[in-house]
């Protein structure tokens, strides 16, 4: 008798382990721009734009994350648990950065 | 009720349980496991998990940083000045290469080409060693200039920037009230917290990529357990990615006139 | 043959990969610092028989109750369920034969271990002073006591944790039998997981918080002294972004345990089973949302404590929940009164009432006036000792018999636990009163209008101590002289419970294949009397 099951040892064994091998054409090209985006976020902090270039020094960087995330970590060609996990680390991170902000930045606000 | 018979060049032992169930157990899976594929999943499911607790770790310094930064921002702008944007760019450079060959490791591994894998991971290694190298020839300036916090830390290069001809010669800093002066020294705990924090985790890990070495030049990685160099590779991104985060919050806070 | 007789020897104990074994360690270990901790709570209670500090020196209260509390917390309550209870039974309860990670178990006890005597010896070098939260800068810059080496200490201990919850969510996510979905597993599993959530995300935050109280003490900077432009708030947001969470990696353990008991003690299955699974992962999500109502009063902004306050609200829901829950499945239950029964009975009206309590100071108008006070100090040993400890000793009585092979003495057992019911209110609350009455926490002296509940708040300790070291005797006892236990003799549904007991090393003779729900006592029946048809 076979049981619905999702996820045992035997699901694991035929849905997830596609083992998808990632080519290095993908590997280079991604070494490549992100090359690129560091030269990029040097030259872009001589400029001045004023509340800006914190904002576009982390954009730059966030777009190198991703980059490194989805390739060289294989997340793109990994399962939803994967992502999900990934996910959750970086909520939980941003959720410990933005709230303890959150308070220093209304401090401004004074007493109401 | 076990044998095991050498089959080409692998050895499967087979072996029944006490209802005769058989398993099919590659040299390196692990008894607890029903297949391979599970241990496998398993341990990168692991390391993932490891890697969030190190999201978190590090989030406690870069909370601490971002809130300092916006109280202290002339302080930290000043203070950042005297990290020189050549070493901390060829580091970024340097790291990021690495991890190319890090994953290039890791597809030599999957490729079963022993000689490919070892010559990446002897790459990556001196990579690493080369990065520490430059931290090493950062963090001597730091000490030169007493900018280490809590030891003799001088504010001199603060109060009179004038006194400090190449850094002064790039940004013409205007001279920072006494006050505001010592604040410099928080965004050099938090610079030395976070790149040492960051440096002892590049140590272990090329102190790791030592041991792969020679295990890989033995042939362990290439028989199809590829597992220990993906997730190795796995934690060298994640030190790749705090690195990416630390340059343009220590090194670019506002390099224009 | 079993895992307790199948290797002989100390050394097959300290390298076992066995995750029964590393728990039986871990209950050792667990049990010695409680009763360490236990002895430090005695002293305090003794001294607070009286309104002057006359048995020991205002400083020397202060280390004491420190040390109770990061004792109590870190070395007892954090491992207690999971690392025992948590070891030993999630693999057997989804079918596996280990948890995915052996070595990693190992290393997780001997971290503890390890943690435990850096302690001890911090303790005894004359311990810290700073209490179990370390505000600073009080402890960076204006004691000197041994905070670097408790930091220590504690660090190691959070490593500890985050292995054994790291361990527990690759385990449950990869490692359960055909046919155990998600939703067939016990109740006690889904708290594990989302407790081991809280572990995994939520301990390492503490661990850079210490590193940087003890780079605070060893260079001096200032990060957390106003007097340097440092913000000592800021320690107090990274610590309580742990703190807060800890006390839920405390509880839903516990919660899992009575999940188990209740159901088995009303031979029904569990009202609700989604809600009770959902509302522990919704503890441990919003669990990471309302740390600053420790915070209340230290100077975080209005918009903060409007925030806090309204999300520390809501996270009473999903444990009333369970409460409701866990009230409906006795409905039309068929109960009986075991020890384990009686603990659970226990926790349900003890954890209610501290979490009744706990939305008084969610409130943070009512917070201001309540915070360090002893209303808070009965807040939390209501849900920390009414509740979870009293989980804690429900799950070690209800699975004893599985572990050891033995029965406790059920008779002495219960008396146990009403000894410890009746001790539990008689110490705590009357602190409840003196809180609200403005006694506040953390002083060994106190006006004389408060001594008379002081007393009786002593007099309950004494009785309650009486009533936790009963179960250290006739446990003891019983692993020599305990009537021989069967495979299953509450008549339970899990998965551990239809195997040997003490269990084989590899668990189960074969991997069990799961072809029925959780708490299906019909299935279970079922089961009985095939077995009766084929003997006879």
């Amino acid at each position: 008798m076979t049981a619905p099951h999702d996820k045992d040892f035997e699901s694991i064994e035929q849905h997830e382990h596609e083992h998808h091998i990632v080519s290095p054409r993908v590997y280079l090209t991604i070494v490549v721009i992100l090359l690129v985006m560091t030269a990029t976020t040097v030259g872009v902090s001589y400029i001045d734009m004023g509340l800006f270039n914190p904002v576009v020094a982390l954009a730059i960087a966030a777009f190198k994350m991703i980059l490194v995330v989805l390739f060289f970590m294989h997340v793109k060609y990994s399962t939803k648990l994967t992502k999900l996990t990934v996910i959750s680390g970086l909520f939980t991170f941003l959720v410990l950065v933005g709230m303890t902000l959150s308070d220093y930045f209304t401090r401004a606000w004074g007493r109401w | 009720m076990s044998d095991s018979q050498a089959v080409s060049d692998s050895r499967i032992v087979v072996h029944g349980a006490a209802e005769g169930a058989h398993h099919e157990h590659l040299p390196y899976q692990r008894h607890h496991f029903e297949t391979y594929a599970q241990q496998s999943d398993a341990t990168n499911f692991a390391m993932w998990l490891f890697l969030l607790t190190e999201v978190m770790f590090f989030g406690g310094l870069f909370t601490a940083y971002l809130i300092y930064r916006n109280w202290y921002y002339p302080a930290f702008v000043q203070a950042s000045h005297q990290l020189q944007i050549f070493w901390g760019t060829a580091n970024t450079a340097v790291l990021i290469t690495s991890s190319f060959t890090m994953a290039m490791g890791v597809w030599s591994a999957e490729m079963r080409k022993k000689g490919a894998l070892v010559l990446c991971l002897v790459v990556t290694f001196i990579l690493g060693l080369v990065f520490l190298g430059i931290k090493t020839i950062e963090y001597k300036e730091k000490i030169d200039k007493h900018h280490i916090p809590g030891f003799h830390y001088s504010m001199q290069s603060f109060t009179n920037p004038a006194s400090d001809e190449e850094v002064y010669k790039e940004y013409h800093d205007k001279p920072l009230a006494v006050d505001m002066a010592r604040h410099t020294e928080i965004y050099f705990f938090l610079y030395f917290a976070m790149t040492g924090m960051h440096a002892l985790h590049m140590i272990i890990g090329i102190a790791i990529l030592g041991f792969m070495i020679f295990r890989a030049q033995a042939g362990a990685y290439t028989t199809g357990h590829v597992t220990f160099v993906e997730n190795f590779g796995l934690y060298w991104h994640f030190v790749d990615i705090i690195w990416i985060y630390l340059f343009p919050l220590l090194y670019l806070i506002s390099r224009h006139q | 043959m079993n895992f307790i007789s199948k290797e002989k020897g100390l050394l097959s104990w300290l390298l076992t990969g066995d995750h029964k074994r590393i728990a039986m360690l871990y209950l050792a270990s667990i049990t010695f610092f409680f009763f360490i901790g236990g002895a430090l709570a005695g002293l305090i209670r003794l001294e607070l028989l009286t309104p002057q500090s006359d048995l020991m020196a205002t400083d020397t209260y202060n280390k004491v109750f420190s040390m109770h509390g990061i004792i109590m917390i870190f070395f007892f309550l954090v491992p207690s369920v999971p690392a025992t209870l948590g070891n030993f039974f999630i693999p057997m309860m989804i079918g596996a034969k280990d948890l995915a990670l052996p070595k990693i178990n190992l290393l997780s006890w001997y971290l503890y271990v390890a943690a435990g005597i850096l302690g001890l010896y911090a303790m005894m070098a004359g311990g810290v002073d700073t209490g179990w939260t370390f505000t600073t800068p009080l402890s960076t810059h204006y004691l000197n006591t041994n905070v670097v080496t408790t930091g220590l200490a504690i660090f190691i201990a959070g490593f500890s944790s985050i292995f054994t919850g790291l361990n527990f969510i690759v385990t449950i996510h990869k490692m359960r039998c055909p046919g155990m979905t998600w939703f067939r597993m016990p109740l006690f599993v889904w708290s594990h997981y989302a407790a081991s959530i809280l572990m995994v995300l939520g301990t390492p935050v503490l661990a850079i918080t210490l590193v940087l109280v003890v780079l605070e003490r060893v260079a001096g900077i200032g990060v957390f002294d106003p007097t340097k432009g440092g913000d000592p708030l800021l320690f107090q947001h990274l610590f309580w972004f742990y703190s807060h969470p800890a006390v839920y990696i405390m509880i839903l353990p516990g919660m899992g345990v009575i999940s188990e008991t209740v159901s088995t003690f009303s031979r029904k299955r569990v009202f609700g089973y989604t809600a009770v699974a959902f509302s522990s992962v919704a503890i441990a999500v919003f669990g990471f949302f309302v740390w600053a109502h420790h915070m209340f009063i230290m100077g975080i902004s209005n918009y903060s404590m409007l925030v806090f306050s309204l999300l520390t609200m809501l996270v009473a829901v999903p444990s009333a929940i369970k409460i409701f829950n866990w009230a409906f499945t006795l409905y039309k239950g068929s109960i009986t009164f075991e020890t384990p029964m009686l603990y659970t009975f226990g926790f349900m009206g003890l954890f209610t009432i501290g979490g009744l309590t706990g939305v008084f100071l969610a409130s943070s108008g009512t917070d201001i006036h309540l915070t360090e006070t002893y209303f808070i100090v009965a807040h939390f040993h209501f849900v920390m000792v009414g509740g979870m400890l009293m989980a804690f000793l429900a799950g070690v009585h209800f699975w004893w018999p599985k572990m050891t092979g033995r029965m406790y003495p059920e008779k002495i057992s219960q008396l146990a636990a009403i000894v410890t019911f009746i001790g539990f209110n008689l110490t705590f609350f009357p602190q409840f009163i003196l809180g609200t009455l403005g006694m506040p926490r953390r002083y060994a002296t106190y006006p004389p209008e408060f001594q008379v509940l002081n007393v009786f708040s002593t007099a309950g300790a004494t009785i309650l101590g009486a009533g936790y070291l009963l179960p250290l005797l006739y446990l003891t006892w019983s692993l020599r002289y305990g009537e021989i236990a069967g495979e299953n003799p509450w008549q339970a549904t899990g998965l551990e419970w239809q195997t040997q007991s003490p269990p084989l090393t590899e668990n189960f003779p074969a991997i069990p294949i799961m072809d029925h729900e959780a708490y299906d006592y019909e299935w279970l029946d079922g089961q009985r009397e095939k077995e009766v048809a084929s003997v006879g």
